[in-house]
C-alpha cells in the first residue's frame, strides 16, 4: 500500500464496516469532499447524513442518533469539531455518555496557510479536559486502520484527530503494533526519550536515526492516545533515559508535553523539553514549511537531543 | 385523579421539592407543568417498563432548569421515588441535581445548557425514520431559550430531514431572568420565524389548558413530511397570585408565609378541577 491520508483510511475502514453493520452512520457538516468521504456518502446513502455548515448541530445530532442506538462518525475539520461545538462535546456526547465518534479532519496546522481561524493547535487541551473524552491523534494511515478497527467494537465517546496530507508512514504495512490505549514503542533507547504524537512520530523517529549515528540512543514512544495517556509508557521511557523531550503539533498548553511534564514530575523527576507550537498565530506557510520554521522536524528535535545531552 | 387536577397536585409537589432543597427555578416549573402531565400521562409511550424498548416514545426536557417540576412528573410516573427526591434535591453528595442527568431512571439525555435539546432530538428522530421506527420524539424548550442559535440550526435541519415524527413545544411565557423576553431578544412574530423554516406551526392559546394541549398534540401526529411546534401561551408562576407572570420569582425559594398562601392557591385550583370528566 502506498501513502494515503489518514482521513481517507478512516473512510475506507469505515465502509468496510458499513458493508455489514447498518448503524454505522457517517455525518458531515458540508466536509465530506475534504474528509475523504465522498465514497462512504455515495456507497451507503442510507447511512450517511449531512448537517450542512453547521458544527454544533452535527455533534448534537450525531449525540441522537447515537442515543437511538447508530455508531456516530462526525466528521468535520478539527478546528471547528473541538472548538466551536465544544460544548456540544461536552454535554451531548462526553456527559450523556453518547456513542459518537468524532473525527477532527485536517487536524494541527494542516491548513497551513489558511490561517488561525482554522488551525486546531488547542484540541489535545480542550478534548482532554472533559471527563469521559477519549483523544487519539494517529501517527500514520496504518496506525489509523487499527485505532478505527478498534474503536468500531466499543461504545464510548472518542475525539480522533487526523492531518490532512498524506505523509510517510512510520510503519510498514502488516507490521504495525498496536493494542489500543497503549503507546507503541517504536525504538528503545536510553540517552534520551523522544515522545511524540500525530505527524511528529514520524520525524521523532528520522531525528533517532540522526542521533543513532552520532553514538546518541535515543528512544521513541508513539503516544497516540493522549487520554487516556499511557503513563506507565511515559514512566519507563522517562525512567531509562537521561531526559526527555516531547514533540507535538499543538499549543503549549495543556498537550502531550503538559501531560507527559505531569506524569514525569510525579514519578521520575528529571528534565523534560517540550516542542511544540508557538503560544501565538503560526507563521503562513504549508505545514511542512511551518514545522521546519519552529524545529518541529527531524533536525529540530536532534538538534535539541545534542543540546540536552552536551 | 384527572389531568387537570394532577398538574396542580404535582405543582405542590414541585414546590415542596424545591423547598426541601432549598433550590429552584419555579415560574418555569409552574408554566410547564401540563405540557409534562399531557405528555407523560396522554401522548407518550413512556413507562417504567418500557425503557428497553426500541419503539418507545422518546423526550427531551431542552429547558432543564425546570427539573423540580421533571422530578415531580417521573416520581408520579414510576420511575423516581418522591420521598427520596425530597430527602436529597440539592444536597451534598445528591443524585437529585438542578437538571436533568441521564444516570436517573426516565431521562435520556443530560441537559441545562440551553440550545441542546432540539438538535438532539433531530437525530433521535432522524434515526427513527432511517430504521422505520414509528415513535415519536418531544423536545420541550423555554421561550428564552430560542436566542441561542444552535436552535435555529435544528429547526433548519428537521425541516430538510421531513421530521414528522419530532414535534417541539416552546413554553412561552414570556418570561425570563432578566424581564420580559420580548425585551430581553424579542422573537417578533415566533410563529411566522417556525413557519418560515418549514415547520407546522400550532398556537395553543391556553397552553396550561390540557384540553388544548391534547387538541394540538393530536393535530401534530396527523401532519406529514414536516415537523411540528406547539407555542404553548403559558404563565409564569402559574397557580398562585403570589408568583403568577413575575419575572423574579424565575429561581426563587417560597417564604415560610408564601409557601402556605402558594400551597393554598395550589390545593384550592386542584379541588376545583377534581370535578372535570374528561
Amino acid at each position: 500500500m502506498g501513502k494515503i491520508a489518514d482521513k481517507q483510511m478512516i473512510c475506507e475502514v469505515l465502509m468496510e464496516a458499513a458493508k455489514e453493520d447498518k448503524d454505522i452512520v457517517a455525518l458531515c457538516s458540508d466536509s465530506r469532499g475534504s474528509g475523504s468521504f465522498t465514497a462512504f456518502a455515495e456507497s451507503y446513502p442510507e447511512q450517511f447524513v449531512e448537517v450542512g455548515i453547521a458544527e454544533q448541530n452535527l455533534v448534537s445530532i450525531a449525540a441522537g442518533l447515537a442515543k437511538c442506538g447508530k455508531k456516530a462518525y462526525a466528521v468535520s475539520p478539527a478546528c471547528f469539531l473541538s472548538t466551536r461545538s465544544y460544548e456540544q462535546c461536552k454535554v451531548d456526547v462526553a456527559y450523556s455518555n453518547t456513542n459518537v465518534k468524532l473525527i477532527g479532519i485536517s487536524g494541527g496546522v494542516s491548513y497551513g496557510a489558511l490561517g488561525m481561524s482554522h488551525h486546531s493547535a488547542q484540541d489535545i487541551a480542550a478534548l482532554s479536559a472533559i471527563p469521559n473524552m477519549r483523544v487519539y491523534l494517529p501517527s500514520d494511515h496504518l496506525q489509523t486502520r487499527e485505532l478505527i478497527r478498534a474503536l468500531l467494537k466499543d461504545e464510548k465517546p472518542a475525539y480522533i484527530r487526523v492531518g490532512r496530507n498524506a505523509v510517510d508512514p512510520v510503519y510498514e504495512d502488516g507490521q504495525v503494533p498496536f493494542e489500543l490505549d497503549k503507546a507503541t514503542v517504536v525504538r528503545e533507547g536510553t540517552n534520551v526519550a523522544l515522545i511524540a504524537c500525530g505527524e511528529m512520530v514520524k520525524p521523532a523517529k528520522d531525528a533517532a536515526e540522526l542521533l543513532e549515528k552520532e553514538g546518541i540512543c535515543a528512544s521513541v514512544l508513539d503516544m497516540y492516545c493522549l487520554k487516556p495517556l499511557d503513563r506507565e509508557a511515559v514512566i519507563r521511557a522517562a525512567g531509562n533515559a537521561r531526559a526527555v523531550i516531547t514533540v507535538e503539533e499543538h499549543a503549549p498548553a495543556g498537550g502531550l508535553g503538559s501531560m507527559v511534564s505531569q506524569t514525569v514530575a510525579a514519578v521520575c523527576p528529571k528534565k523534560v523539553w517540550n516542542l511544540t507550537l508557538p503560544d501565538a498565530p503560526v507563521i503562513t506557510g504549508t505545514s511542512g514549511e511551518v514545522f521546519d520554521y519552529y524545529g518541529l522536524n527531524a533536525e529540530g528535535i536532534a538538534a535539541k537531543a545534542r543540546e540536552i545531552l552536551a | 385523579m384527572n389531568l387537570k387536577a394532577l398538574a396542580y397536585q404535582l405543582r405542590k409537589d414541585t414546590v415542596d421539592i424545591i423547598c426541601a432543597g432549598k433550590a429552584g427555578h419555579i415560574g418555569g416549573d409552574m408554566s410547564v407543568m401540563e405540557i409534562l402531565v399531557e405528555l407523560y400521562f396522554k401522548q407518550m409511550n413512556i413507562s417504567p417498563e418500557n425503557m428497553g424498548d426500541k419503539n418507545r416514545d422518546l423526550f427531551i426536557m431542552s429547558k432543564g432548569h425546570s427539573m423540580e417540576a421533571y422530578y415531580a412528573v417521573l416520581a408520579e410516573k414510576g420511575f423516581l421515588d418522591k420521598e427520596e427526591i425530597l430527602q436529597g434535591f440539592s444536597k451534598f453528595g445528591s443524585k437529585f441535581i438542578g437538571h436533568p442527568n441521564n444516570k436517573l431512571p426516565g431521562i435520556e439525555m443530560n441537559s441545562g445548557s440551553l440550545g441542546h435539546g432540539l438538535p438532539v432530538c433531530v437525530g433521535m428522530a432522524k434515526a427513527g425514520k432511517m430504521d422505520h421506527r414509528d415513535y415519536r420524539v418531544y423536545v420541550v424548550m423555554g421561550d428564552g431559550e430560542l436566542a441561542e442559535g444552535s436552535v435555529w440550526e435544528g429547526v433548519m435541519a428537521a425541516h430538510q430531514y421531513g421530521l414528522d415524527n419530532l414535534c417541539a413545544v416552546v413554553d412561552r411565557n414570556r418570561l425570563q431572568i432578566s424581564g420580559n423576553t420580548e425585551d430581553v431578544m424579542g422573537h417578533d412574530d415566533l410563529h411566522e420565524r417556525f413557519r418560515s423554516f418549514g415547520w407546522h406551526v400550532i398556537d395553543v392559546a391556553d397552553g396550561n389548558d390540557i384540553d388544548e394541549l391534547d387538541a394540538a398534540f393530536e393535530e401534530a401526529k396527523t401532519v406529514k413530511g414536516k415537523p411540528t411546534v406547539l407555542i404553548a401561551n403559558t404563565v409564569k408562576g402559574k397557580g398562585s397570585s403570589v408568583m403568577e407572570n413575575k419575572a423574579s420569582w424565575h429561581h426563587k425559594v417560597p417564604t415560610e408565609a408564601e409557601y402556605q398562601t402558594i400551597m393554598q392557591d395550589l390545593e384550592a385550583a386542584k379541588e376545583a378541577l377534581e370535578a372535570w370528566e374528561k
